[in-house]
């Protein structure tokens, strides 16, 4: 039964076939099977679950206030505040650290009745692009496990993959949803900035991150967002916009959705196989009555270098609290406070996010500012441009996730620019803050590859429905990985 | 345009991030190289282009100045390094 889909595993709950106690103790069947294969997780809550599941039961026998998410086992990415539970952002800094409230978005699954199994594992501060950057130990691809999940969702896209979770929750700046969800052939969306709130996920970089579900199929991702969507007065970026039930948008129709696909990234960079299960892809959605549309989005290719010097800016702002005053680590060489500063950060961080701290501060210094934050952030207003002229034309956008499927566990580690290149496609929408969700397409070398569908703001509704359509006349979402 | 050791120095000392010396050699070699690639940058005409900070247009909130329930003192002092008396405790900053 752990590899249902959640909105099967509701009516087997709500029709008492299964009780959520069965079912959260056969997903832990399932993580103590697989998880050394795998290391999905950092932190398993399994007492409290059992507690949740137990409740869960209570309310669907009591009729008492049943959601589409009571009794259904999920993980949390691990720099989502959970009371009384281990945040550590897979950093050594707060590896001990036990935050004392639940994000908004924690808050609303308890409150939905939903089973959380535990916390999973991310690039440090979710800064990177392979799980490799925890500090605490990589994930391993379920379709290969010398592969990376990719990241810094690695791992609750893997735990979704691997049966490990039914549901999970991801963060994604430059591409942490969809581009994990693409190398795990899982479901994954980013919303609109302002979307969900962000009250209580550790920030990396604000302007930038924003939350989202990552699910086996695409009615899953509906049913998540419901949950996750709507203004928070906690977060002053949320927006107060009505939420749609999103399960309404799964219908199987795209006659005449008019969908670009991005001609800049059809071009050099992009491995030949992942063009033509992309293109096949395109196809497909063409034979379901989509008009498809060629688009060109010139300043597509300035991006990355627009990203990386935003991104890290306001990730050296942000990180500036972990000082080993208030909470996380703290150097035992502490004679004076200077010296505690730079102890506690040079023992706390590892190797990437000093990078990107090094690079931020670089950005924002005293005689770079002009030449690198602020022509970044122009650059930033030519791609938003770029997409506000695509969608006169258009009402999706549509790509492939990643240049490449998963690559090797090593393979890039030691080359931060040709990780940081592996985001090309999912960055300009972040910079844009637009909705854009990853969804299996295909497989090259039996590992999964992902389609990229981009929606204007506030336009998951179209996404859904288009990504739904696909996915009903298509079987690539119903391929497991070979665990076993 | 590369970037020295010696600025690796100064912006590592804004950051207040203590690096040893093979981390800064290797940091001057990683950043030049992110640096020299976001030239590319260089080539677009931005001169009247203006700035985004935020990609959905934002507003100032604003809200009644009155108390709401927060959080407990020992709550929030259990995850601090060091404590005393309902306070952080640091090492001594004035002689």
């Amino acid at each position: 039964m752990f590899t249902k889909t959640a909105h099967e595993l509701h009516s087997l709950l709500i029709n008492r076939k299964i009780s959520s106690m069965e079912l959260t103790e056969a997903v832990f069947a399932r993580i103590e099977k697989v998880e050394d294969k795998v290391r999905a997780f950092v932190t398993l809550t399994k007492e409290e679950a059992i507690k949740q599941a137990r409740a869960a039961d209570e309310r669907i026998k009591n009729k008492d206030g049943v959601t589409p998410l009571t009794g259904i086992p999920l993980a949390i990415k691990d720099n989502f505040c959970t009371r009384g539970i281990l945040t550590t952002c897979s950093s050594k800094i707060l590896a001990n650290h036990l935050p004392a409230y639940d994000a908004t978005v924690v808050h609303k699954i308890k409150a939905a009745g939903g089973v959380i199994l535990g916390k999973t594992n991310m690039d440090e501060f979710a800064m990177g692009s392979s799980t490799e950057n925890s500090g605490l130990h990589p994930t391993h691809n379920p379709w290969d496990l010398k592969s990376v999940p990719g990241g810094s969702s690695g791992g609750s896209a893997a735990a979704v993959a691997a049966d490990e979770a039914v549901l999970a929750t991801g963060s994604d700046t430059g591409g942490s949803i969809r581009q994990p969800a693409a190398f795990c052939g899982v479901v994954g969306m980013k919303p609109t900035y302002g979307r969900v709130s962000r009250y209580g996920l550790v920030a990396f970089a604000s302007s930038l991150d924003q939350i989202g579900p990552i699910t086996k199929d695409v009615s899953d991702n509906a049913l998540l967002l419901n949950f996750l969507a709507g203004h928070d007065d906690k977060d002053s970026t949320s927006v107060d916009l009505p939420v749609p039930d999103y399960q309404k948008s799964l219908v199987d129709n795209i006659k005449n959705v008019r969908i670009g696909f991005i001609q800049e990234l059809l071009g050099k960079g992009i491995d030949a196989e992942i063009k033509e299960i992309f293109k096949s892809a395109m196809k497909k959605l063409e034979e379901l009555g989509a008009k498809i549309i060629e688009i060109s989005m010139p300043n597509y290719e300035y991006a990355v270098a627009a990203y990386y010097l935003i991104a890290p800016a306001e990730a050296s702002s942000n990180l500036a609290r972990f000082d080993g005053v208030k909470y996380g680590h703290r150097t035992r060489e502490a004679k004076d406070l200077l010296t505690m500063y730079n102890n506690t950060r040079a023992e706390g961080f590892g190797n990437e996010v000093k990078r990107r701290i090094m690079l931020g501060t670089y950005a924002l210094s005293a005689g770079y500012y002009d030449a690198y934050y602020l022509k970044a952030l122009k650059v930033r207003t030519l791609i938003k441009q770029d997409f506000e002229k695509a969608f006169g034309q258009c009402d999706l956008l549509i790509s492939p996730v990643t240049p490449s499927v998963a690559f090797k566990l090593g393979e890039k580690a030691a080359d931060p620019l040709a990780m940081y290149l592996s985001d090309i496609a999912t960055i300009p929408v972040n910079l844009a803050g637009l909705p854009a969700i990853s969804i299996p397409c295909g497989f090259s070398k039996n590992l999964p590859v992902g389609l990229q569908i981009i929606g204007k703001a506030f336009a998951e509704e179209t996404i859904l429905r288009a990504a739904y359509t696909f996915e009903q006349n298509t079987d690539w979402h119903k391929r497991k990985p070979p665990l076993e | 345009m590369g970037i020295s050791k010696k600025e690796v120095e100064h912006v590592a000392r804004l950051a207040r991030l203590g690096l040893n010396e093979n981390e800064k050699e290797l940091m001057a070699k990683q950043l030049s190289t992110i640096l020299d690639y976001a030239d590319i940058l260089k080539k677009l005409d931005t001169q009247n282009v203006p700035p985004t900070s935020h990609a959905i247009p934002m507003k100032n909130i604003f809200r009644e100045d009155k108390t709401e329930p927060c959080l407990e003192v020992e709550e929030i002092l259990n995850n601090a390094p060091d404590q005393e008396e309902h306070m952080f405790r640091v090492p001594k900053i004035i002689e």
